[in-house]
């Protein structure tokens, strides 16, 4: 398998977001952050060569990239981004990588059902072993959003979830994951840097603790 | 969109809980890429297949290598099988139209556009 540093060398092809869009909290994934994320998940876990890997919010591609790199068997990235997905498939044309890419609405995947044992489904028959995911943080105008991204992994996924987020609600997502069937457990640490793409953000940068989680489906 | 993936996929409009899948592909651009062959992968893949819809999608857009019925016993032959159409054979440019509600979706560029209006979700 490709060694650590070549890897994260080979994701700084990756072309970022042109524009990114503020109310999708467009974030660019860091080559460092996807290429720790599933160098991890495939050598310590197993769980990527040979897999099928789901990518929620796919944005530019960048884990997708990482995933095919390492050896999925099958990639899929889903986006609500048109725009996103046409680079996402510019970046997996730069590497041959065979990722099929959805135009979806990741809230529109995920509705009540009583029936349900965690009181949700999913409204598409999308299944994989592994989901990788760097979902929006959630803002005061999508509060929440994260936890939709992880119940509609949680519902894709049948081996194990790889997400980021903010180390601030750790406890509550542990909590809600595991009434959902998953066993969450903290990877690592980290400090996401918030690069200032958008108007608003005053300071050059914004480092936001982060953490990386992997969620095991029981 | 590869075969597999639309296998994945059904309408979602609000309501439309029957004959929403599989979703109809119509003036289908198809494309066959060489991907490389992974028998153990396929072979797990197989019980998460819906064999109906991937049977008919494949003969509706005229790829006649898969038995109609699912096989008891798996060969090789049945693994490549599988392989191309599910993992080869992908929608360039098309629509998926649902059966149940007549909702289309369309692949442009490879993409299926699953998005909805906000009166449909
Ligand atoms: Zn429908």
């Amino acid at each position: 398998m490709i060694k650590l540093k070549q890897l994260e060398s080979e994701l700084t092809q990756v072309t970022k977001f042109r524009e990114p869009k503020v109310q999708l909290e467009q974030y660019p994934t860091t080559a460092h952050l996807a290429a720790s994320m599933l160098y991890t998940a495939a050598t310590t876990y197993e769980d990527i060569e040979d897999a099928s890997v789901v990518d929620l919010g796919v944005g530019c591609g960048m884990l997708t990239c990482a995933s095919g790199i390492l050896g999925a068997a099958y990639n899929v990235g889903v986006d609500v981004d048109p725009e996103a997905l046409e680079q996402a498939r510019d970046n997996c044309d730069r590497f041959e990588l065979d990722a099929d890419l959805v135009n979806l609405d990741v809230q529109e995947l995920v509705v009540p059902a009583d029936d349900d044992e965690h009181g949700f489904r999913l409204t598409q028959r999308l299944s994989a072993d592994t989901v990788v995911m760097n979902p929006p943080f959630g803002t005061k105008s999508n509060k929440g959003i994260d936890m939709v991204f992880l119940q509609a992994a949680a519902g894709i996924a049948e081996r194990a979830i790889y997400s980021l987020h903010k180390t601030s609600t750790r406890d509550f997502i542990l909590r809600k994951a595991q009434s959902w069937g998953l066993k969450g457990e903290v990877v690592a640490e980290l400090r996401y840097n918030i690069e200032a793409s958008y108007k608003f953000h005053k300071k050059k940068s914004v480092d936001v603790e982060v953490d990386f989680l992997r969620f095991e489906v029981e | 969109m590869r075969l597999i993936t639309h296998n994945m996929l059904q309408c979602h409009v609000k309501g439309c809980t029957t004959n929403n899948f599989p979703l109809q592909i119509q003036d289908a651009e198809l494309e066959t890429l060489e991907a490389e062959f992974n028998p153990g992968f396929v072979q797990r893949l197989i019980p998460k297949l819906h064999w109906g819809a991937l049977y008919h999608t494949a003969v509706s857009l005229g790829i006649e290598d898969l038995p109609e019925q699912m096989p008891e016993e798996v060969t090789e032959d049945l693994l490549r099988a599988i392989h191309k159409v599910a993992l080869e054979t992908r929608v360039k440019e098309g629509k998926a139209v649902c059966l149940g509600c007549g909702h289309v979706y369309p692949i442009s560029n490879g993409i299926p556009n699953m998005l909805l209006q906000d009166n449909e979700v």
